[in-house]
């Protein structure tokens, strides 16, 4: 992602220091649509140059550098032509330099301030997505678009429409202070995984920007890590990320099906991934301060331990679902907790727990009630859960799935 | 330093009861007085109903006037308070306040330029 027409050597550098860079300039300018413009410039002077002289020995300080000029130099030009102009283009005024607030907690680094100030709660998710895909990972407002499935024209629009509102209510370029983060972190891990749970719905849109978009969610997931490595929930978001990531060889088959997690075949499992995901799990455990995003990746570590689906320790993961809905309780949470009960205590347990929720508009619970009611021979009603579940599915691969298994039920079921 | 224009939008209906709004108009007080006391109190003060309100529209040299509000809506701007502060943050945190004590929605909206 992030552009087709640079150079392997450019690209690379563009994909690892675009935000590093864009977060600097924002710093020192205090304006996110000259350091923007700048960054871009600076890049493209990379490509012309870069094969030539090669690759400098600190590609992001000549980048930082040389976008630094271009907006000192456009900033001198716009101040000969109209200084007012130039002035009102500040988040603040000249005779107020940018200055370090006192209050900003103890890390320092310009994209975690750029982060937050992205996911801001005082703009609307998909624009704080938006903003964070385009200013931390450096992708085009096209590329931004196709990802979500939404018109170029509205993503440009939700864009433009954000960067005015940091400018004009002045939205601060900081890291909030201690006290502040309870409220500050939980959109900003949001932003990450939405990202990530939308390069993971495989099958609509454009596969491969899908594949980077996981990606991208990584990438900013270990971003976040690297600079808040107190954070347990941080650590948890990431480890989820990575244990999810792993099992993607085998999530969908060779014809883009998709497979469910008991008939995957685990010997593709991405081992690396893996061992990295549950390392971060016991250093969460050993923070011992649980929130959501450390127990679904507990979750799925232990799906990760077990060899075999029949080997899976469900009762863990019913004890990790009871802590859940302790911690951060939802219809959903129990839901995902009624499917483990099942799996202990059998389809009629977990069936009276799923039709105790409230979650009609949700395929998710209308494909849990049709698997339980398959397995408990109810064929018919089985297959008017499946019905209900395929009507309210909006991804493709998972409806064509839920599809397959009604198919699959037989004639009685029809 | 910007202004912010805190604006507090009420339900139509009857008033809460008097001993209600008057821990509310005294919790208003003391954010009133905290603002000041930061130098970050410019304005404020709750509107009457807007049964009050006399609308004027100009069109082909020509004042139009009605009796009435703007719009007719389930909620009416009850009250405004605008106050200085360094960025949205800290105007939100005033605003909280402003919620909190009252219990009604409030919008906050920068006015253009610097304080």
């Amino acid at each position: 992602m992030g552009g087709h027409d640079r150079a392997p050597d450019v690209d690379a550098v563009f994909r690892a220091e675009y935000g590093r860079a864009v977060a600097v300039l924002t710093g020192v300018f205090g304006d996110l649509d000259l350091a923007e413009d700048a960054v871009q410039e600076a890049f493209a002077t990379a490509a012309e140059r870069w094969p030539d002289t090669g690759v400098p020995p600190s590609p992001a300080g000549w980048i930082i550098t040389t976008a630094r000029n271009k907006a000192v130099d456009r900033l001198r030009r716009e101040a000969a032509r109209d200084t007012k102009h130039a002035q009102a283009h500040l988040l603040y005024p000249a005779d107020h330099p940018p200055v370090e607030p006192a209050e900003e907690g103890p890390v320092r680094d310009d994209r975690l301030r750029l982060i937050f100030t992205c996911c801001h709660p005082a703009l609307a998710r998909a624009s704080q997505v938006a903003l964070t895909l385009r200013l931390l990972g450096g992708l085009t407002t096209a590329e931004v678009a196709r990802a979500f499935l939404v018109s170029e024209a509205t993503t440009a629009q939700r864009i433009t429409r954000a960067k005015a509102k940091i400018r004009d209510a002045r939205i601060p370029y900081r890291v909030p202070s201690d006290a502040d983060l309870p409220d500050r972190l939980p959109p900003v891990l949001a932003v990450v995984y939405l990202v990530f749970n939308e390069g993971y719905a495989a099958g609509s849109g454009d596969r491969l920007t899908r594949d980077d978009l996981c990606a991208e969610a990584v990438r900013l997931g270990r971003l976040l890590a690297e600079l808040m490595p107190d954070e347990p929930e941080v650590l948890g978001l990431l480890a989820l990320m990575l244990l999810i990531q792993a099992r993607r060889p085998s999530r969908t088959d060779a014809d883009g099906a998709l497979v469910l997690l008991a008939d995957q075949d685990r010997t593709l499992w991405d081992r690396a991934l893996i061992a990295e995901g549950q390392e971060l799990v016991r250093r969460c455990l050993r923070r011992d301060r649980p929130g959501p995003y450390q127990i679904q990746a507990a979750v799925n570590a232990v799906h990760s331990d077990a060899a075999t689906a029949g080997e899976t320790d469900w009762r863990q993961i019913v004890a990790l679902y009871d802590q859940h809905m302790r911690v951060a309780g939802s219809p959903v949470v129990a839901l995902h907790r009624a499917v483990a009960v099942a799996e202990v205590d059998g389809p009629a347990a977990g069936l009276a727990l799923v039709d105790g929720l409230d979650l009609d508009g949700y395929h998710l619970w209308h494909a849990v009630r049709a698997d339980l009611l398959r397995r408990l021979g109810r064929t018919g009603e089985a297959a008017a859960a499946y019905d209900a579940a395929i009507a309210r599915a909006e991804n493709a691969t998972e409806r064509a799935f839920l599809e397959r298994r009604r198919a699959a039920l037989g004639a009685d079921g029809g | 330093m910007k202004q912010y224009l805190l604006a507090m939008y009420q339900p139509v209906g009857p008033r809460p009861p008097a001993e209600f709004l008057e821990k509310v108009m005294a919790e208003l007080g003391a954010i009133r007085a905290e603002l000041e006391a930061r130098d970050s109190w410019v304005f404020g003060n709750g509107l009457h109903d807007p049964d009050s309100a006399t609308v004027l529209r100009a069109s082909d040299g020509d004042v139009l006037m009605t009796d009435g509000p703007f719009a007719e809506g389930k909620e009416y701007l009850g009250g405004v308070t605008v106050i200085k502060a360094e960025d949205l943050d800290a105007a939100l945190a005033w605003a909280r306040r402003y919620a909190e004590a009252t219990g009604l929605p409030i919008e906050v909206r920068p006015f253009l330029g610097e304080a």
